[in-house]
């Protein structure tokens, strides 16, 4: 290519125009909207950002000390989530991509995807209907036997709606999310590699602990990070199940309770007015931010390893 | 390793065992063996317990300490018949599948208490009467139906072209710093929090048609947000599957690219782009939280997109379990009835996607 002359270049046709420059319109519609998303949320959320609570009803203080205790709740339930979800998740993935008959595996695999296409409100309903009535003798005996345990002082909730029982929930419905990266990196790992080890004796799990967990070390992290960003944004099974007092607290098994971003605006938006709308957005806008920085986290270990593009 | 060379039969006489194979080994059907005999020791215990107290017997704790039961007794066995190593591995066999199956608890516990509460109210008036001006029992969900068929339906107008178009932008046509700024968009779009993108469509509308505005379209806004990335992500993946021998084929031919991916292309990755188009479907009619916020409820028909708050089923399920009545049961069993429609719509959606997947599926010859 040392002549650009050289290069013979394809008749440009009006189809070819219109084509190509609706495709690139669509890409930047992409932009667009997601320049929107941000600048509408910013422009509604900055009277919120210097309101007192002579402005905003729901206001104590300031935003800030009213979006803090939120924001503890939100990462405080998404990461019970996660430590409930992710060994489970692990083993599920081994089940189906080392354990479970050749035949069986794809099946099982759809039947593990049918609980993400639960939705949401459903999850809301049966955390309230089945699992709280149904987990709240386990709290009762907890509290009883095992409260010297910080996390797991009493008073016990007679409800069982407590923020364990949330992140049970939470942990259900990112299960089949990280369970799904997990299988696809593990269902990578180099046969030769897996076959190697087993040739010198090793038993299954031997095999899987030097072969595959290693292997798929970066696909475990980046699917168990896709899945905690999951969990901060859910609302509606959070917002149903909880029944949030607002506190700051780690015990798990009270009916002090501390709420989420995310549930907090769809328990208080209908019925707000004025100001209080806008301090509603400004914490969905941080909601947002946190999120963004979990999801580009894991975008980033996945990038290191080019080859597990396991995200989605 | 140097054992390995001897010859069996120059084994000890004195071993008593036939043969040297399955020697060391537990017999094949000793696992099923051993979590039956949990299994009914567990029972029995519940069983005198529930015996004794005149109580109810506790199928949970049987379930629960039977498998615990067997996962001790499976390494105990295994540890002194074939060592530690194989102990081991048998350990985690019976944890992973032990994982397997405590994930199939809530989904079988789900489907059992969405068909069971759902089915008292899945009846003829529930799907031809609105809510309007019921208190109480009777009533029914044709205007969340027509609500959600519409918000769903325009969301998918408005986002399968734009998605589709994309796709095809990063794929046939994507070079540089605006197809990898596109990429990385997709991705955060992703990641967006549905509330969030209820709370964009509320924002938008606020600032043009005053604060308050709740109507179908912004609903529809909030959904499109959340499908376009779902739909992009699927579409590329379908048209990187198509492959580069067709399309040079087709230029070889005098084809002009618009017409190579219009003709060739896409018919290629139709089945596997329809696929994804109705998993797109099927994840955005379940959101509640951005209709709740964007669409708001009511409680009649409403047809008109751009006037009027519009319902839909989720939020229906929602706002008739948050806002109960009296007699409370008649809203509990409408909120459950409504699930189970929503959970057969997205089931059915699934299942279609899939058939298409399976059956409509180019033959490339793998």
């Amino acid at each position: 290519m040392t002549t650009a002359t050289a290069q013979i270049t394809a008749k440009q046709r009006p189809g070819d125009r219109v084509f190509s420059g609706s495709a690139v319109f669509a890409g930047s519609m992409i932009l667009v909207t997601l320049a929107a998303v941000a600048g509408f949320l910013l422009i509604q959320s900055l009277p919120a950002l210097v309101a007192s609570n002579e402005d905003a009803s729901i206001l104590d203080s300031n935003f800030w000390a009213y979006v803090g205790p939120l924001v503890f709740g939100t990462v405080w339930a998404a990461l019970l989530a996660l430590v409930m979800a992710l060994p489970i998740s692990i083993g599920i993935a081994l089940f189906i991509s080392h354990y479970a008959p050749r035949r069986l595996a794809s099946v099982l695999g759809y039947i593990v995807d049918l609980l993400a296409a639960v939705p949401s409100v459903v999850f809301g309903l049966w955390g309230i209907g089945v699992l709280a009535p149904a987990i709240q003798p386990l709290y009762s005996w907890l509290v009883d036997n095992m409260g010297w345990f910080p996390l797991f002082a009493g008073p016990v909730s007679g409800t069982g709606r407590t923020i364990l029982t949330a992140a049970v929930v939470l942990a259900v419905m990112v299960l089949p999310i990280i369970t799904a990266i997990c299988r696809e990196v593990f269902l990578q790992t180099p046969v030769l590699h897996e076959e190697a080890a087993l040739a010198l004796g090793a038993t299954r799990w031997e095999m899987i602990r030097i072969a595959v967990l290693p292997f798929g070390r970066p696909g475990i992290i980046s699917a168990s990070v896709l899945g905690l960003g999951r969990a901060l944004g859910e609302t509606m099974a959070v917002a149903m199940v909880l029944s949030a007092t607002g506190a700051v607290t780690f015990q798990l098994l009270t009916s002090v309770n501390p709420s989420t971003i995310a549930a907090n605006i769809a328990l208080s938006f209908p019925e707000a007015y004025g100001i209080n709308v806008n301090v509603l957005i400004a914490t969905g806008l941080i909601l947002f931010v946190v999120t963004f920085a979990v999801n580009a986290l894991a975008r980033w270990i996945v990038s290191r390893r080019k080859e597990f593009s396991g995200a989605n | 390793m140097t054992t390995t060379l001897t010859p069996p039969e120059l084994r000890p006489a004195a071993s008593p065992i036939a043969n040297s194979l399955t020697a060391g080994k537990l017999p094949q059907g000793a696992p099923w063996m051993m979590l039956g005999a949990s299994l009914l020791v567990a029972a029995g215990v519940f069983g005198v317990v529930a015996a004794g107290n005149g109580s109810e017997f506790n199928w949970v704790g049987t379930l629960v300490v039977g498998a615990i039961l067997y996962i001790v007794a499976i390494w105990l066995f295994s540890r002194i018949v074939e060592g530690s190593r194989r102990a081991t591995d048998r350990f985690v066999t019976a944890l992973v599948t032990g994982a397997f199956v405590l994930a199939m608890i809530p989904l079988v516990s789900l489907a059992i208490t969405v068909v069971t509460f759902g089915l008292a109210r899945f009846d003829a008036e529930f799907f031809t009467s609105s809510m309007r001006n019921v208190t109480g029992e009777g009533g029914g969900a044709l205007h969340a139906i027509v609500g959600t068929l519409l918000m769903t339906g325009t969301a998918a107008l408005i986002s399968i072209p734009i998605g589709l178009m994309t796709s095809i932008y990063l794929v046939e046509y994507g070079r540089g710093r605006l197809a990898q700024g596109i990429t990385f968009l997709v991705d955060v779009m992703t990641g967006i929090p549905s509330i969030v993108a209820g709370l964009f469509a509320y924002a938008l509308f606020a600032i043009f048609w005053g604060p308050g505005t709740r109507t179908g379209i912004a609903g529809a806004v909030a959904l499109t947000v959340l499908m376009i990335p779902v739909v992009v992500r699927s579409s590329e993946e379908m048209l990187k599957l198509v492959p580069n021998e067709l399309r040079e084929a087709a230029y070889a031919l005098g084809v002009p690219k618009w017409l190579t991916i219009v003709k060739v292309v896409l018919p290629t990755a139709i089945a596997g782009i329809t696929t994804g188009i109705m998993l797109a479907i099927a994840r955005v009619i379940g959101e509640t939280a951005p209709l709740l916020i964007a669409a708001g409820f009511t409680q009649s028909m409403n047809y008109n997109l751009f006037e009027g708050r519009m319902s839909s089923l989720p939020v229906f399920v929602y706002t008739q379990y948050a806002n109960q009545g009296n007699p409370p049961e008649a809203y509990l069993d409408r909120a459950w009835a409504a699930a189970l429609t929503l959970i057969l719509i997205v089931m059915a959606l699934n299942l279609i996607a899939r058939l298409v997947a399976r059956f409509f599926a180019p033959k490339l010859g793998r």
